[in-house]
């Protein structure tokens, strides 16, 4: 089979490609290093974060001991799923199995949905607690029992890294879950074959990222609490 | 990228054990190990990502082009880590000279 016949048999080959293959390779090249970019963008936070950890280590650990380590746990397993369901709608995609790309697809989304509600719930007693810092700061009774060893100033301080890095993961959650719905809706109308599947692949990369920040959020926010 | 198709038994497999490590992780979190727990903590997440990296996002397939990607990315990661870190430690070795107190009056006229 020649290229010309690739182009003219409408197997999703772009005309600047000279085959599948090096489309495919284009694809996943060009996905990693935005990804290589978003390491980057994280890695900066990542850094602020071990420096300001390194020099008030007793504030973070109180400001970490008053998370819910089981809600952690439980939405780390949950974010784990939607990979695995991610992975097998790539899958899914690869065999041409269009019912089971589009189940995994929505399972993906659920699980997601699940993880941003589970967060949402732990924002939520954040304000009950009054530690959100700027916005709702006055710390009492137990937890402010637990955050005053380490100075108040400097537990506020974990507070603003817990919101920022666990806020700036679920906006690319949320992104992410946008374009699971973008695929969900051209996986139905068929425009997925196993030639053509780069979105899948590609918005997958994404996917497990994500994950991955996660992976490396739980441990450094929630298990840090010296719980022993 | 996706010339072989991996199994679906591979996939679970592969997340069972990262279930097992998040479920290790939080269980070493209740245990005392003196300054080895953000160590052990990180070498289970570095392994979990790892696991993800490999398997899910398929560069044990991929090319040596998306390999070289990685690798530096996680180079230059390392880098800004090391710098940074090797900045705030060391910068009380050498205090600041007594006239570069910021409590000396201004000379401005």
């Amino acid at each position: 089979m020649s290229d010309v016949d690739l182009h003219s048999e409408n197997t999703g080959l772009a005309h600047q490609f000279e085959n599948l293959e090096q489309q495919q390779e284009s694809d996943t090249l060009g996905i990693w290093l935005f990804l290589v970019t978003e390491i980057m963008f994280f890695g900066g936070v990542f850094a602020a974060y071990a420096i300001y950890r390194w020099l008030y280590f007793a504030a973070f650990e109180g400001g970490s001991h008053i998370l819910d380590i089981r809600l952690g746990a439980a939405n780390t397993i949950v974010l784990l799923g939607s990979s695995l369901t991610m992975a097998l709608s790539v899958r899914s995609a690869q065999t041409g199995n269009r019912r089971a790309l589009v189940f995994f697809l929505i399972a993906t989304m659920i699980l997601g949905g699940v993880f941003l509600g589970v967060k949402a719930y732990e924002y939520n007693q954040k304000f009950v607690e009054h530690i959100v810092p700027s916005l709702d700061w006055a710390p009492e009774g137990e937890v402010l029992a637990r955050l005053a060893p380490g100075g108040l100033q400097h537990a506020q301080l974990y507070f603003f890294f817990y919101f920022a890095m666990t806020g700036l993961h679920a906006i690319h959650m949320v992104i992410g879950m946008g374009l699971l719905l973008w695929l969900v809706l051209r996986a139905r109308k068929g425009g997925f074959t196993p030639h053509y599947f780069a979105p899948v692949e590609v918005v997958g990369l994404y996917w497990h990222f994500v994950d991955i920040v996660w992976i490396f959020l739980f441990p450094l926010l929630y298990l840090i609490g010296g719980r022993y | 990228m996706s010339h072989q198709i991996v199994p679906q038994k591979s996939y679970l497999l592969v997340f069972l054990c990262l279930i097992g490590l998040t479920l290790l992780t939080t269980g070493v979190a209740f245990l005392n190990l003196g300054p080895l727990n953000t160590p052990v903590a990180l070498v289970i997440a570095f392994t979990k990502m790892f696991l993800v990296i490999y398997f899910f996002m398929h560069v044990r397939q991929s090319s040596g082009l998306v390999r070289v990607t990685l690798v530096a990315a996680f180079f230059w990661f390392a880098l800004l880590i090391a710098f940074t870190m090797s900045d705030y430690h060391t910068r009380s070795w050498t205090p600041a000279p007594d006239s570069w107190s910021t409590t000396a009056p201004a000379t401005h006229p």
